[in-house]
């Protein structure tokens, strides 16, 4: 599955840059020790924009949810219907999310809970992007 | 006249703000609809801004006020469905031109400002307060009920209007580009991902059912019951184009957009436009119909920690939204009537129920309530109004049914079961919603 193409811009390009050079990083508020996904101008905790930086994460996470999607607005996605789309949680921090396409993951069948990892898929233009597989 | 955006100060979004100031003391009096449609015809006829105007002179004919003494106007500017105009599709100046123009050739077609309806709408010459409740009508009779209760306005117009366009439901714009901004990219809805937009509901679904040991087919018996409603609902879009029951069986053979949301787990974008007249309870006094009185009203400023709500966040977040209702009210969930919480999608309308603690209800009871009489005939009527589910995208069919079940005017959709004194509404989403509770009684 190909995904759109990521323009990175001021407030994501860390994340993105990062992701090119195989790297999770997430949004950090050194202030609140607290992270932050999807990134923020300000801190969504203290709303300081002063303490904000980049984390790298470990990489691993677990199945949070899943749906499966039959009827998929973004044109470049529908020639893949059905897929799955689960929520993945970081173990650095349960309460980060993070989408993913499951990639080797059959259809509807997700491992609810399972232990995932993070790899880099090129997206259409080339910019990488995170995604993640169950661990074996 | 410039038209503000309501201050956030005219929300009640915290506990412990005990009874609201205003309690008994705003009443709604009057009710309008435009017909529905699917889409625009194109033709200026029906416009979405011609549907308003509409609504609006039902509305006032409805409650037997004189236009002279019409004084305010709420209303949400924004339109849209989720179809915008094309920028490079000309915009039709025969449509245009057939209406007294502002400086925005769209609006009236694909947006609506306060100042097009004024213009458009000579009876309404003294008009002096108009505000934006931006959202959805839920945010608009806030607004409207808090500033009759300050004294902004004794005699206020409440619309909310939705235009619809060709073309299928957000797939143009940003979702049909190669490549997208990395803020987009990353941001909870659409995005990367290409989730759907009952996608995070259907989630929050999957992982109730998971929690509870309920299925998707347990609420068959509600999308019957909405969709039975909202065929006793003459102004809806199903009773006026597509009478048809929805059976168990077709709602559980439906095809999926984002599983575990099928087809009619959606609610299908429409063309209408809904117009209410709210005035002072001394006011209401003089006028033509029954006034029910506004109790209190509540919104619901959630936000999830990350991407999409959890359980346990749109859980605390319903039972929180269910005790403001009832603080500011000065009432408790066994003098609920009846409920009519936003059902677009309809995979959340348990939250609200069970946020409620309607009939006693805990987290994990809903599905199973499905299954017992939730019917207008019952003791423990669901939905009456049959939701948007029932009639379409309004957003607005529970606040219309809970005033007209409360008048006894809802026709043969209306409550047997009990009698019908108060109801609570609202929408539209579980985090992030604006709640009014309407009463036969100020008090
Ligand atoms: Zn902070």
């Amino acid at each position: 599955m190909v995904k759109q193409g990521v323009v990175p811009d001021e407030l994501t390009k860390p994340f993105w840059d990062a992701a090119n050079q195989g790297r999770l990083e997430i949004q950090s508020c050194s202030a609140c020790n607290r992270l932050q996904n999807p990134p923020l101008p300000a801190c969504s905790q203290c709303k300081s924009a002063d303490n904000l930086e980049w984390k790298e994460m470990s990489g691993k996470g677990k199945i949070y949810n899943y749906g499966v999607v039959y009827d998929c607005p973004v044109r470049l996605l529908q020639q893949d219907q059905p897929f799955n789309l689960a929520v993945i949680t970081l173990d650095d921090d349960p309460g980060i999310q993070m989408y993913s396409h499951l990639p080797g993951t059959p259809v509807d069948d997700v491992p609810v809970g399972a232990a995932v990892e993070v790899i880099f898929e090129e997206t259409a233009n080339g910019q990488k992007v995170p995604e993640w597989r169950v661990v074996a | 006249m410039t038209t503000q955006n309501a201050p956030t100060s005219m929300y009640r979004t915290t506990e412990g703000l005990g009874v609201w100031e205003h309690k008994g003391k705003v009443a709604a009096v009057g009710i309008g609809h435009s017909p529905t449609t699917r889409r625009w015809d194109g033709t200026a006829e029906n416009t979405m801004g011609a549907n308003s105007i509409f609504a609006l002179r039902q509305a006032i004919a409805d409650a037997g006020v004189d236009p002279a003494d019409i004084d305010g106007l709420v209303l949400d500017p924004v339109t849209t469905t989720g179809a915008h105009w094309p920028e490079e599709q000309p915009i039709p100046m025969d449509v245009v031109n057939a209406y007294n123009q502002t400086d925005d050739p769209l609006d009236g077609i694909a947006k609506l400002s306060a100042e097009w309806i004024l213009k458009n709408m000579p009876e309404l010459k003294n008009v002096k307060f108009t505000m934006y409740g931006m959202g959805c009508m839920s945010h608009a009779i806030v607004v409207a009920a808090q500033a009759v209760g300050e004294g902004r306005t004794h005699t206020c117009l409440v619309l909310k209007s939705w235009h619809n366009l060709e073309g299928r439901y957000n797939q143009s714009g940003i979702s049909a580009t190669d490549t997208v901004p990395g803020t987009f990219a990353m941001s909870p809805g659409r995005t990367l991902w290409g989730a759907p937009g009952s996608y995070g509901t259907a989630l929050q679904f999957a992982e109730y059912c998971r929690k509870y040991g309920k299925s998707h087919d347990m609420m068959a018996p509600f999308m019957a019951n909405s969709r039975r409603n909202g065929l006793m609902f003459p102004e809806g879009y199903w009773a006026q184009h597509r009478p048809e029951a929805l059976t168990a069986e077709d709602y559980l053979n439906a095809r999926w957009i984002a599983k575990p949301a099928n087809l009619f787990d959606n609610d299908i974008p429409i063309m209408v436009s809904g117009a209410y007249l709210f005035t002072t309870a001394e006011r209401a006094n003089d006028m033509k119909q029954k006034p029910v009185y506004i109790l209190n009203h509540a919104s619901s400023r959630g936000a999830q920690r990350s991407i999409l709500p959890t359980l346990d966040e749109v859980e605390a977040e319903t039972a929180e939204t269910g005790r403001k209702l009832y603080e500011g009210a000065g009432i408790t969930a066994a003098d609920l009537s009846f409920e009519n919480m936003y059902d677009g999608f309809a995979l959340f309308h348990q939250f609200h129920l069970e946020g409620l603690r309607f009939r006693g209800m805990q987290n994990g009871d809903a599905l199973d309530f499905y299954q017992t009489d939730i019917s207008i005939e019952g003791p423990n009527p669901v939905l009456p109004s049959g939701g948007n589910i029932g009639s379409g995208r309004s957003r607005f069919w529970m606040h219309t049914d809970c005033i007209q079940q409360i008048q006894g005017r809802a026709g043969a959709r209306q409550i047997t079961g009990i009698k019908p004194e108060i109801g609570v509404s609202g929408g539209p989403m579980p985090m992030g919603g604006n709640f009014t509770v309407w009463s036969a009684s100020p008090d």
